[in-house]
């Protein structure tokens, strides 16, 4: 890519991004606007996969809610996230978790990450 | 009514995406515009017409021809590579010499943009022409992609003028009307168009007040 084009990207990247990885368990803050006042609603669940590059990167977090499967992608830089949490380090071997679409119950479960590797 | 339409010539970089005020992402065209230079005002008086000539990009200057080279001298610019005219009204208050930079647009107002879209070669005419083809099944054999018919037998005996074949595709100068400008930066003199631009990364492009929806910013 351009170097003007990266340069620009860089406006609008953001620095609270923590270091997270596909598998990794995480709580997105998203700011909801209703009508003219907004809130804060958390989204709970593990990282399906992160995709792209630069201010264009994003990710998908998959959760469990009253029994069906809800996925969700971010932009990671968009202004929209008030906050990441990560609450837990995943041990996975793939950068993408698609085969987590399929498991459900006790499969469905990512042991977690114990040393950084 | 006096159109006033404004122009410059730049260099596509490339796509990205950033986020507008409202928090939603804008896919957008980064042009790198100009620095142009009004080499030329034609006027109604000695030329017909009424428009003004964009100078862009570096060239050698023994690569000038004499005309063209004596004509720059004599005025004092140096050689560009390319040279576009503006038809616009206001042509006489253009002075040569003068720069034309990205601050020639605004955030918000609507652009036309010129460029030489990507060739893809001989191509059939479900990618050229948008042909549905034949069908996948049902005993279609070896003619999926085919246009099918292209005209009667004896009557008219022959194949109409202009009917749409394969053939060569794009490489050709494009024009797409009335898209949003999105930012304007003016200190690394970029433009960012909001959707795509015809031409690849690095290829020239002309920037111009949109003809449809130019007044109604």
């Amino acid at each position: 890519m351009h170097t003007l084009i990266t340069e620009l990207e860089k406006a609008s990247l953001r620095s609270d991004v923590p270091d997270f990885r596909p598998g990794d368990t995480l709580e997105v803050h998203v700011r909801v606007i209703e009508g003219n006042r907004s809130r804060v609603q958390v989204f709970k669940g593990f990282v399906l996969r992160r995709q792209g590059g630069g201010a264009r990167e994003t990710f998908t977090v998959r959760k469990i809610s009253y029994g069906v499967g809800v996925e969700r992608t971010f932009p990671v830089h968009s202004p929209v996230i008030e906050k990441i949490a990560v609450v837990t380090r995943g041990d996975v071997r793939r950068a993408k978790l698609y085969y987590m679409r399929d498991l459900r119950g006790k499969a469905a479960r990512i042991r977690e990450r114990r040393d950084a590797r | 009514m006096a159109k006033q339409i404004k122009g410059v010539l730049g260099k596509k970089l490339g796509m990205t995406q950033v986020f507008d005020a409202d928090n939603r992402m804008v896919p957008v065209t980064v042009v790198e515009a100009g620095p142009c230079v009004v080499t030329r005002v034609r006027t109604p008086e000695k030329d017909g017409y009424s428009a003004v000539q964009l100078g862009f990009g570096q060239i050698d200057p023994r690569k000038v021809n004499k005309p063209l080279g004596d004509y720059l001298r004599k005025h004092d610019i140096t050689p560009r590579r390319y040279f576009t005219e503006i038809r616009t009204e206001d042509a006489s208050e253009y002075t040569l010499g003068q720069e034309i930079l990205a601050d020639a647009f605004e955030a918000g107002q609507f652009v036309d943009v010129t460029g030489k879209s990507k060739g893809k070669g001989f191509a059939g005419v479900m990618k050229r022409h948008g042909f549905g083809g034949l069908g996948a099944s049902h005993g279609t054999q070896r003619k999926h992609r085919s246009p099918g018919s292209i005209g009667g037998c004896a009557t008219p005996g022959r194949v109409f003028k202009g009917l749409r074949m394969a053939g060569r595709m794009g490489n050709a100068r494009t024009t797409i009307q009335s898209l949003k400008v999105h930012a304007v930066d003016v200190e690394k003199n970029l433009i960012l168009i909001k959707g795509a631009v015809p031409g690849a990364n690095g290829s020239l492009v002309l920037i111009r007040t949109a003809a449809k929806k130019g007044a109604a910013k």
